[in-house]
């Protein structure tokens, strides 16, 4: 820790400030603060629970930097989490307005919903199938309230790890019916292959993301809670986006997902 | 044709000796710009005649460029083909001699073995899976003959569309036993996943490169025969090797295959 809590408020504040208002701000870690990743993490509770106060309630969580290209990009070893609240939550096929957004881009990932909690340390692979109720194609759709996402980790751990919005799709599948690290993705946009990818783009395997989340939290004695939705990394590179945009994921044995936005 | 048949005879040496002798080349338009499609696959069945001549056996057909994104880059509607010889097979889990290759570079791929010969024109994804007997995961090893991998299409095709090494191996499947558009396929470097892909990363379905290879082939009155083995060209980039590496692909629903470099 190396910020007072004054000022951790007062850059929580801020970005909730652009959250609500759509507009951006710049980076943290260009102002010349010494913030660490713990920092961050504060200063996104106090967004987050800006959220909260104002009437959202948590329905998950979602882990970012998962794929090697995304902690080269950030100079990091370690993935990142943020919370889902109830005011991110599309449902397949449906229609997402632009402006509740700044600068969105689309990942494809698979979506674990729990049906048992799960308290680290110590939580194994079989504890993640254990406690899962069914894996679902997902979108997330990220955004970042930090100016052309400049982001380095500090930034983006921050602003709740660039969470958007999500989208769950067409179908569930009981997890030990899929080989979630085998299990391939194809990322359509407007009709046209952007992107395929595979689970193990994600940690090696989802379940793998699920059980660092779940670690990673028990450490400060916080559960995934039964009833949770966890998103677990994106399999392919994001895809910006713009209005009149349709897009499409399909996941080899789990299913689709499609989202609009206009 | 614009090339005579000496150039053409002489160019094909020239080549085929490259690829013996595992030394590079310039590209061989650099020389001969006025060169057209028909004088590319003139030299490669040249290549073709003196490797037969000597004793080698062609065991299979391949597919190269099969990307959208590949074959926009390089102005094209079609992808390019190839075949693979008897002493470019590899059998699973075998060793590759790196002294004997140029540059090499790996690319994970679905095979198809054909049940009943394919001729074009009018060739579609359904007549590709009615005379299919099954399909099975491949690694090949791409090795082009010039210089820093620079080339442009002529010159590609003409040198036999860097064919160089192959490894078949796995769980065979039917093909109404797998989605070949969301498959997904992990290829690991000394253990690391490093590239991930689908099914569709190929002309949006494995099947579609068959089809265009059967209509090309119907173009110039041939055909696929029956039996034969179609590498249905990389669902990744192609990952750069060198001796002491070795690579494992896994790919949903088929199991896995492994090659050593040497």
């Amino acid at each position: 820790m190396a910020l007072d809590a004054k000022t951790v408020e007062t850059l929580g504040d801020e970005l909730y400030a652009a959250l609500t208002g759509r507009h951006t701000i710049t980076p943290f870690t260009s102002r010349g603060l010494d913030l660490d990743i713990e920092d961050a993490y504060h200063i996104q509770q106090r967004m987050v629970g800006r959220r909260i106060e104002a009437g959202e309630r948590v329905v998950g969580k979602k882990i970012g930097v998962t794929s090697k290209v995304v902690m080269n990009m950030l100079d990091v070893h370690q993935p990142d989490f943020g919370y889902l609240l109830d005011g991110m939550v599309y449902n397949e096929g449906e229609t997402i307005p632009m402006d509740t957004l700044i600068q969105p881009r689309a990942e494809g990932e698979i979506a674990f919903i729990l049906k048992k909690d799960l308290l680290g340390p110590g939580v194994t692979n079989a504890d993640v199938l254990r406690a899962t109720e069914c894996v679902m194609p997902c979108f997330e759709i990220v955004d970042s309230r930090i100016h052309d996402w400049k982001i380095r980790i500090q930034d983006t751990v921050a602003d709740n790890a660039s969470c958007g919005v999500f989208v769950l799709g067409d179908q569930a599948v009981a997890p030990h019916k899929v080989d979630l690290a085998l299990c391939g993705m194809v990322l359509e946009k407007n009709g046209e292959i952007v992107g395929t990818g595979a689970g193990a783009a994600a940690l090696g395997s989802p379940v793998n993301a699920i059980a660092w989340l779940a670690n990673t939290l028990g450490r400060l004695g916080i559960p995934l809670k039964a009833g949770e939705v966890v998103l677990s990394g994106s399999l392919a590179a994001l895809i910006p986006v713009r209005s009149g945009d349709s897009l499409r994921i399909a996941i080899g044995g789990i299913g689709g997902c499609s989202v609009r936005f206009q | 044709m614009q090339l005579n048949r000496e150039t053409i005879a002489q160019l094909a040496e020239h080549l085929e000796n490259a690829e013996l002798q595992a030394h590079d080349v310039v590209k061989i338009t650099d020389a001969h710009p006025e060169m057209d499609w028909d004088d590319a696959y003139a030299i490669q069945e040249e290549i073709r005649r003196r490797k037969i001549a000597r004793g080698t056996k062609i065991v299979g057909l391949k597919c190269g460029l099969t990307s959208y994104s590949k074959m926009r880059q390089m102005g094209v509607e079609t992808p390019c083909f190839g075949f693979v010889t008897d002493y470019g097979c590899v059998p699973d889990g075998g060793e590759v001699k790196v002294a004997e290759l140029i540059h090499p570079k790996i690319e994970p791929e679905i095979c198809f073995v054909m049940k009943h010969a394919l001729k074009g024109p009018g060739c579609h994804i359904g007549a590709v899976l009615a005379a299919t007997d099954f399909i099975i995961p491949g690694l090949e090893i791409i090795d082009s003959r010039y210089r820093d991998f620079k080339f442009d299409l002529k010159s590609v095709i003409a040198d036999n569309t860097s064919a160089a090494r192959f490894v078949v191996g796995g769980q065979p499947q039917p093909v109404s036993e797998v989605d070949l558009r969301t498959v997904g396929l992990v290829m690991e470097k000394n253990g690391v996943p490093v590239a991930f892909g689908a099914g569709a990363a190929v002309l949006g379905h494995p099947a579609a490169a068959i089809a265009m290879l059967a209509n090309h082939l119907g173009a110039r009155g041939e055909e696929i025969p029956a039996g034969a083995l179609i590498l249905s060209g990389g669902v990744t980039e192609a990952v750069a090797v060198a001796a002491g590496d070795h690579i494992n692909l896994r790919v949903q629903g088929m199991g896995s295959l492994g090659v050593r470099f040497v």
